[in-house]
């Protein structure tokens, strides 16, 4: 166990190091590239025993990574905005394949106009692709659910692809200590071993056949509940990761939430700057709580309705929008699983940090203020509204 | 070592039988040849198309070897990872033997969509046999036009009309393409002339790198022809000297099949509906047949005969 220093993007490189990845294949697109720069300078150095394959699109990245899983190899690829995009058609096949693929995904926001800043808009736009789908807080986390999501996505009750999403520029490039696992360790605890359905002369096995309407609805089926059943494999790998490492993440991190008359709910890297707020609020003496959401698909929702029926209000904060809905995706989610699960809380969204807007503390104060007006009054008057957009 | 007659190929099946392709297509005939050359130890990457249809029906299937199917337009990616795959994995004791990655797409998966993957493909090197059976349109979805589709022909979406003879392009020259990213082999072939083309795959099979092979692959219902002539219109595409047989080794063009007398570009035209609409134009097949004689001239067919 040793501490380095490293950002996101290198956290996660080195990581895959660890995991004794066959193959990795990826496109470059910022802020993606010093992810896939690392692992390419891993290959030449031998330091990582695989290939590399430097492929002319993200379509192709995952097309091959696709292909490569598929003949048994452990793989790993990463993009980001357009190159998601690209990646979508893909995605879909990756998941209903029930290959376990791993993708990095530095969030970045979707043209035009183009922008390399961070929002979420990429990966929501997959959201229904059929991949396990989690959020990173920082570097440590980075790592930490990459080791995670081999060990998940392989597990024979599973046999899911995984992206790993963390905020573009604010953790991919942002350098901290990372506290790591021996080698010994990571591959003990996400053993590699030879899958049985793979692409083998020895036992030919036919992929990716036509499925008519007699059968086509049973494979969807089957990796729809895969992926809801994931849930219970996600938690333990979990447990055991912070059995062997002292670090564990669970489905959400609640901070203050207990007796909090409103709480905001949020996704990835903003977690951090939402809790500093609290604490400020609370020494106001205003009730305020956070929780940071680590897992989006399987979506936790019954354990997010425990953990949030007992407040008063819920806003929600969206980095992506669903334009012409009547909120942004997490706050669909939410809203659906408090009311479907009987729990009668209020919830409002508000959409904020649209291409890399910043979020600061007085944009963060001006949502819970909004929470607590709806804990008040019991009533909300605007479902869905915009903070830091000025026209 | 090399096929001298037909009777030198396996006698094992990987192909069928069992697939729903037509009666008398080139493509069903091409995929048994080249699994035939290419035996037990090789994985077959196809693209979307009318193969992948008519031979993948759940729950059957007409693979005696590992197959996958992905997508339209990226079958070469795919079979760079499983040939990354195998790499690693044969370097790491994992798996012991490193088996032939073979693409089989149609001129709509390579020459169109699936352009780009095969360039990256090609250009990276990677040991793949990547094979078009080119059908001249999207014939899995109705007889579209393609980039491969011969200038005059008839498709749904070139149809000829008061302003058009039909498809108003030639032919994209894929082996051309394959040959400037710098493959090692490349090569033309057809399912009249099944030694030429077993002898093609092993060679491209037995070359480092990315190779590239070109099939001409008759269309019953696409071309508008009698289900018994496709190996007939076949024989006849290389006879007027409009799909001549060679190969491209280390950038040498050679010509495989030699046409000392050939045959003019009418007697393969009249046999196909899709070209009806031209017979009575002379001034149209007379450029069919001056694109015809240039090809003849660049890989050496002999003069017109009748």
């Amino acid at each position: 166990m040793k501490t380095i220093l490293l950002s996101g993007n290198t956290a996660l490189s080195y990581a895959v190091k660890q995991l004794d990845v066959d193959v990795v294949s990826a496109y470059p697109i910022t802020p993606q590239t010093t992810m896939v720069e690392k692992l390419s300078e891993y290959v030449a150095n031998g330091e990582l025993n695989a290939e590399f394959i430097p492929v002319e699109s993200e379509h192709s990245a995952l097309s091959s990574v696709l292909g490569a899983s598929a003949a048994g190899a452990r793989v790993f690829t990463s993009t980001s905005s357009q190159g998601l995009l690209l990646m979508h058609e893909i995605m879909f096949i990756t998941a209903a394949l029930r290959l376990p693929v791993v993708m990095g995904v530095a969030d970045r926001a979707i043209s035009a106009p183009i922008n390399i800043w961070n929002d979420h808009s990429d990966i929501m736009a997959q959201r229904d692709s059929g991949w396990i789908c989690f959020f990173a807080e920082s570097a440590q986390e980075s790592y930490d659910r990459t080791i995670q999501a081999y060990r998940i996505a392989e597990d024979d009750n599973v046999h899911l692809p995984v992206n790993l999403n963390f905020d573009g520029f604010i953790l991919t490039h942002t350098y901290e200590p990372v506290t790591t696992l021996d080698d010994d360790v990571v591959l003990k605890y996400a053993p590699k071993k030879r899958r049985r359905l793979v692409l083998d002369p020895s036992m030919p096995m036919t992929f990716g056949g036509l499925g008519s309407p007699e059968y086509y609805f049973e494979a969807k089926y089957q990796a729809i509940k895969a992926l809801e059943n994931s849930l219970k494999t996600i938690i333990e790998a979990d447990k055991e990761y912070e059995r062997i490492s002292g670090r564990g993440y669970g489905l959400y991190k609640a901070y203050m939430t207990e007796d909090a008359e409103t709480i905001l709910v949020s996704l990835g890297s903003v977690g951090g700057s939402i809790r500093e707020v609290v604490r400020r609020m609370r020494r106001e003496g205003l009730k305020v709580g956070a929780l940071s959401l680590k897992l989006f698909r399987p979506f936790p929702a019954k354990e997010l309705v425990e953990a949030l029926s007992k407040t008063n209000s819920v806003v929600v904060l969206d980095k992506a929008s669903s334009p012409g809905a009547i909120g942004g995706p997490l706050f669909l989610e939410i809203q659906a699983s408090l009311k479907s699960f009987g729990a009668n809380v209020p919830v409002i969204d508000i959409i904020a940090g649209l291409g890399g807007r910043e979020i600061g503390p007085d944009d963060i104060r001006i949502m819970f203020n909004k929470g607590l007006k709806v804990a008040a009054e019991k009533k909300v008057e605007k479902i869905l509204d915009y903070v830091g957009v000025y026209l | 070592m090399p096929y001298k007659t037909l009777k030198d190929l396996s006698l094992k099946e990987y192909f069928g039988p069992g697939h729903r392709l037509c009666q008398g297509c080139g493509a069903g005939i091409i995929a048994r040849l080249v699994t035939k050359v290419a035996g037990d130890n090789t994985i077959i990457v196809n693209a979307t198309g009318c193969v992948e249809v008519a031979t993948t029906f759940y729950p059957d299937t007409a693979w005696g070897l590992p197959y996958i199917h992905v997508a339209f337009e990226n079958s070469a990616a795919v079979a760079s990872g499983v040939r990354a795959a195998y790499n690693a994995m044969v370097r790491k004791g994992i798996v012991d033997k490193n088996p032939n990655v073979i693409v089989l797409a149609g001129d709509g998966g390579t020459a169109d969509i699936g352009l780009q993957s095969l360039s990256g493909a090609l250009e990276r090197g990677d040991h793949i046999l990547y094979i078009c059976y080119d059908n001249e349109a999207y014939m899995n979805t109705g007889i579209q036009r393609s980039s491969a589709t011969p200038y005059g022909a008839w498709t749904t979406t070139s149809p000829p009309g008061k302003l058009s003879p039909g498809q108003k392009t030639g032919k994209k020259d894929l082996v051309g393409i394959a040959v400037a990213h710098g493959v090692k082999y490349a090569a033309t072939a057809t399912v009249a002339y099944l030694l030429d083309a077993a002898n093609k795959i092993e060679k491209a099979l037995n070359t480092p790198g990315a190779t590239f092979m070109h099939f001409l692959s008759p269309c019953t219902p696409g071309w508008r022809i009698d289900t018994a002539n496709s190996i007939k219109v076949s024989r006849l595409a290389v006879q007027t000297a409009l799909w001549p047989l060679y190969e491209v080794v280390d950038g040498q063009y050679i010509t495989t099949v030699k046409v000392p007398k050939r045959l003019p570009v009418i007697e393969y035209l009249k046999l196909q509906g899709r070209f009806r609409h031209l017979i009575n134009k002379p001034e149209e097949v007379a450029k069919i047949q001056a694109y015809a004689d240039k090809l003849a001239e660049k890989f050496g067919y002999g003069p017109i005969s009748t």
